[in-house]
């Protein structure tokens, strides 16, 4: 029981972690690739990194990623 | 029965509200004794709690109207990628550190020339009524719109001129910010081998982790960052040993003005970098720290519960103190900026977090609760500046040409104004520090690394020296400010090809060499004169630049406020305008009054045109006025008087051509019996989320 709430709580860190560098979590997006695109093959973890990457700092509008 | 079951439910928070204000007046009243820095930990955290649950669920609940089965864009345009409906406490920590940066570092801690206690009060009043409620407002507003940006935002609902515009004042504070955040950088390194070295050092570690992060082990974020900050530490290590070595030391001690030209070849060179080599990296070290440094801070006050050796107030809140010049109203305001309410959340607040929120429930927590953590943030700098000796803080920040160049006339200047402090004292803290001077450090993180550095030194005093925490402070801080530098300069390169392709559409291909070459130099330019004018400046830079940055950000604040009100106008909930509305008016009369008095105040300490017709009469006349040393330095100070004049024109004639635009839209909305507002139409939220 605790140590369920333990490795919940650890991956909950582990995202958020993740998520501050502008990284989404890898499961959640290959779940939604296999739920509502399953003619279409998920990114590797590889290349979802590196399309991650460029989309957070490649720039365009609106997108700063950060304040003063 | 229900009334006794609410009248107990309500207790614990009316507990609350009587401890912070009993705290606050502690904090407030107590005169001639220490006060502790937890009174004034507690009287915020009090106050933001009983903030959150009653003025933010009001704000949600009638003027918002949020429906949590309401299906947000993260569900109705779920991607995986951009748009992902994300745990609520992750997102937090996500939209917490977008917003958390230099700024609501550096503005109290330059503010504590007033005493602890009137930024100490705008921190908490300002945040609860306007800071927080304008991040709240736009993430609303951006939600309900598909997570558009404020620009796109402002053109919808307020026309295109309106837009434009918007965009052009984005573009003059990206500019600014970068400009100031590289100052702070400048002034905190200048004749520093120690610091200038380990901030060197992270141009090698981040190209490191970014080659491993790319080819060694892709995605593996949290080795390589743990790898790059063993690395950091290590290099902080190095860094004592080199300002040590009388060789070593020499190598790594650099001018404001060299330190400045390599900002600026850096700035350029990174910009066109592969983002993966540098900048990637370099953010991923910036946000863990940024983090960490955050919470070993508030434990650290907790631990320690220093003792505030400032005053509440200072005689400086007249208007002549040595940090800045000006008069509480509207100055204290300007100087504070991001900790109470910053205009720059607004870009955030429509950027990447609308596009994550799993459920309209979550937003008061999100929008308006990580202000409020930010505020605290802010209260943090303010204890860290507070902790120091105020003749120590007082060196530190004031110009030469005030209170002189060496430790003896320092001290005797400081000690004038009744801030006793020794030149044998100011000399130790600078060995103390592992520096050779703490003098003319202007800027505020200089000052905040040594706060910070007593705070955690006297947290776990064995471990390593009060240097080390001084250099650890500095770098932590060096490495957003970079990281800003770089991300800045290629996000104003896009704002400025979107502005030129206005008037010349070649511009604004993004894959164009020469475009994209052309549109960074101009950034580069633009920023890096800024910062040099600022580094010359005679009379210290941030002086001049620092409002210049807080008036550009409130007024950046004002303009999301404006769109807020009008949001609500057509959306015909009228009576609750209020809400916004007068936070705005009173960012409209704050930032107003500070360009006007930037410009016409007849003091040459507060109003460019006066400085520099102060300096051209002197020059006609074959005068040299102290501190410039030569007629060039004279014709210096005059062009950039003149300049900031133009800057302080400008931001007025942006910021009351959106007010234009706002009353129109307004008035009209307002006559209108129906709603006129471009929020999407509402989607239920899909079964299965919902359960």
């Amino acid at each position: 029981m605790i140590w369920e709430r333990i490795v919940r709580t650890g991956r909950l860190l582990r995202q958020a972690a993740h998520l501050m560098v502008g990284q989404p979590d890898y499961d959640t997006y290959v779940a939604h690739m296999r739920a509502q695109h399953p003619d279409r093959e998920p990114m590797s973890y590889e290349a979802f990194f590196r399309e991650r990457q460029q989309a957070r700092y490649g720039g365009g509008k609106g997108r700063p990623v950060r304040c003063c | 029965m229900s009334l006794s079951n609410s009248f107990w439910r309500q207790l614990p928070w009316l507990l609350l509200a009587l401890i912070g204000a009993c705290a606050l007046g502690v904090v407030a009243l107590r005169r001639g004794e220490a006060v502790n820095a937890i009174w004034l930990v507690m009287a915020a955290v009090s106050l933001y709690l009983v903030a959150y649950r009653y003025y933010s669920l009001f704000i949600a609940r009638r003027v918002m109207q949020l429906d949590p089965l309401r299906a947000t864009p993260a569900v109705t345009h779920n991607d995986g990628l951009d748009y992902v409906p994300t745990n609520k406490h992750v997102l937090f920590g996500h939209h917490f550190a977008a917003i958390a940066g230099a700024g609501p570092l550096v503005g109290p801690v330059l503010a504590a020339q007033m005493g602890y206690l009137p930024g100490t009060l705008w921190l908490i009043a300002g945040v609860v009524l306007a800071g927080a409620v304008q991040d709240f407002m736009v993430l609303f507003i951006s939600t309900r719109r598909d997570g558009r940006s404020l620009g796109e935002i402002v053109r919808e609902e307020m026309g295109p001129v309106a837009g434009t515009i918007a965009l052009f004042g984005c573009f003059l504070i990206m500019v600014i910010i970068l400009a100031v955040l590289s100052l702070i950088v400048v002034k905190a390194l200048a004749d520093s081998p120690w610091g200038m070295f380990t901030v060197i050092a992270t141009v090698p570690i981040a190209t490191f982790m970014g080659l491993y992060m790319r080819y060694l082990r892709p995605g593996r974020i949290g080795e390589i960052s743990l790898i790059g900050v063993v690395l950091l530490l290590g290099s902080i290590w190095l860094g004592g040993a080199i300002a040590a070595d009388s060789y070593w030391a020499e190598v790594f001690t650099f001018s404001g003005v060299q330190i400045t030209w390599m900002l600026i070849g850096y700035g350029f060179v990174a910009a066109v970098l592969p983002v993966w080599l540098i900048l990637a990296p370099r953010d991923y070290l910036s946000t863990f720290l940024k983090i960490g440094t955050i919470v070993a801070l508030a434990i650290g006050i907790i631990i320690v519960m220093p003792e505030l050796k400032m005053p509440a107030t200072t005689q400086f809140i007249d208007g002549n103190g040595p940090v800045w010049k000006g008069s509480l109203f509207p100055f204290l305001f300007i100087t504070i900026a991001c900790g109470a309410v910053s205009g720059f959340h607004a870009l955030i607040a429509s950027g990447t977090t609308p596009k994550l929120l799993a459920s309209e429930g979550h937003m008061r927590y999100i929008g308006y609760g990580g202000m409020l953590m930010e505020s605290f943030v802010a209260i943090m700098a303010m204890v860290a500046a507070a902790v120091i000796e105020p003749g120590i803080y007082f060196a530190m920040n004031s110009p030469a040409a005030i209170v002189g160049a060496d430790a003896v006339s320092v001290a005797a200047t400081v000690s004038s104004w009744g801030f006793v402090i020794t030149p044998e004292a100011l000399e130790s803290v600078a060995r103390d520090i592992g520096e050779t001077t703490i003098l003319a450090r202007a800027g505020g993180a200089p000052t905040l690394a040594v706060g910070i550095a007593q705070i955690l030194h006297s947290a776990l005093p064995s471990f390593n020296s009060m240097a080390f925490w001084y250099h650890f402070a500095i770098l932590f801080e060096a490495l957003f400010i970079l990281t800003a530098v770089d991300a800045g300069t290629r996000a104003g390169r896009f704002m400025l090809q979107d502005l030129l392709g206005n008037f010349a559409p070649a511009l604004r291909r993004t894959d164009s060499w020469l475009a994209n070459i052309l549109a960074t130099a101009g950034c580069v330019a633009l920023w890096g004169y800024l910062l040099y004018q600022g580094v010359v400046d005679p009379l210290g830079g941030i002086n001049t630049l620092w409002p210049l940055f807080g008036i550009s950000n409130q007024m950046l604040a004002a303009i999301a406020l404006m769109l807020a009100t009008v949001v609500l106008i057509k959306m015909k909930r009228q009576q609750y305008i209020w809400v916004t509305l007068l936070p705005t008016l009173w960012l409209l009369l704050c930032t107003t009054v500070a360009s006007l008095q930037k410009i016409f105040h007849t003091d040459p300490g507060i109003g460019f045109v006066a400085l520099a017709s102060r300096y051209q009469t002197a020059l006609e006349k074959g005068q040299l006025l102290a501190p410039a040393s030569s007629s060039s330095e004279m014709q210096h100070i005059i062009f950039n008087a003149w300049t900031n004049t133009a800057l302080s024109v400008l931001f007025l004639l942006v910021v009351f051509s959106i007010l234009f635009y706002a009353l129109r839209t307004g008035l009209h909305a307002w006559r209108s019996p129906v709603r006129s507002d471009r929020e999407t139409p509402p989607i239920p939220l899909p079964a299965e989320t919902a359960s």
